[in-house]
């Protein structure tokens, strides 16, 4: 195994978890922490091809994993602005019991 | 495949798998920070300090905390009576273990289509800052657009809204 693949595979694992984790977990930020666990996981795979692909110098991966890095932060902070004001409106933050569009 | 790697991806793996496994909320966003820290080490070990740094600052120091604040904020703390796991738990784990097992087969069955580079890229912080600054400056610009939009929305969306404000 080269070590472009074990890298791969590292961040394919990771995204696994997190994948499992926003489909199987109640809580909406437990949910949000999974989405972050695969944005992540995405960037890996990012730098490891970076390091690996034929032209570093020309920075095209690092370049998109740290624009990744910036969107995965406007993220979160819209998420979790959205799951508190959730919680202010529904007293949950279930995301079993949010079953209307209208509160 | 050093030992090094091996550690790291093994502390990293432990430390996503506890972020989404445990019950405790605030226990997941100290697991989750170990997680992040493993990544960070992943991009350190592949030569990328700049996003190394970067994944340090941007991860546990910005969102890991805010992650935390919103956990005492709504009190996500308390472990709910009827379980931690949604009512279809094993659906969203054999779908994230089907992902998992496909990815998994790619990878292992391909062969690289270009040579593997092999020495360490000589890239250093001042070259990432020239290619922002000169070919990836639109980027740049909208990125800043973005997070600028995305922090106000975020602070409008969860600020508190005082009843019948005329």
């Amino acid at each position: 195994m080269t070590p472009l693949a074990g890298y791969l595979l590292v961040a394919a694992l990771i995204f696994a978890i997190g994948l499992a984790g926003a489909l199987t977990r109640r809580n909406a930020i437990l949910v949000l922490i999974g989405i972050e666990l695969m944005l992540n996981a995405a960037n890996l795979n990012l730098i490891a091809f970076w390091r690996y692909g034929p032209h570093p110098e020309a920075l095209t991966g690092m370049m998109f994993a740290i624009f990744s890095i910036a969107v995965a932060a406007a993220e979160a902070a819209v998420g979790l602005g959205l799951v508190i004001q959730v919680h202010r409106h529904a007293h949950s933050t279930d995301l079993d019991a949010m079953n209307r569009m209208k509160g | 495949m050093s030992y090094a790697f091996l550690f790291i991806s093994a502390l990293t793996v432990a430390g996503g798998v506890a972020a989404v496994a445990l019950k405790n909320t605030v226990h997941c966003a100290l697991a989750l920070t170990v997680a992040f820290a493993g990544l960070a080490l992943l991009f350190l070990d592949l030569d990328a300090q700049f996003a190394g740094f970067a994944q340090i600052l941007v991860y546990i120091g910005a969102v890991a905390i805010l992650v935390v604040f919103a956990i005492l904020l709504t009190r996500g703390s308390e472990t709910p009576k009827d379980g931690v796991y949604s009512k279809r738990w094993p659906i969203g784990l054999v779908v994230a273990a089907a992902v998992f097992s496909v990815l998994g087969w790619a990878i292992l069955q391909s062969v690289p289509a270009l040579p593997q580079n092999a020495q360490t890229p000589a890239v250093t912080v001042a070259q990432i800052g020239q290619a922002l600054m000169t070919r990836y400056v639109l980027p740049l610009e909208i990125i800043a657009i973005l997070l600028t939009a995305a922090l106000i929305g975020a602070v409008i969306v969860a600020m508190h809204e005082k009843e019948e404000v005329k």
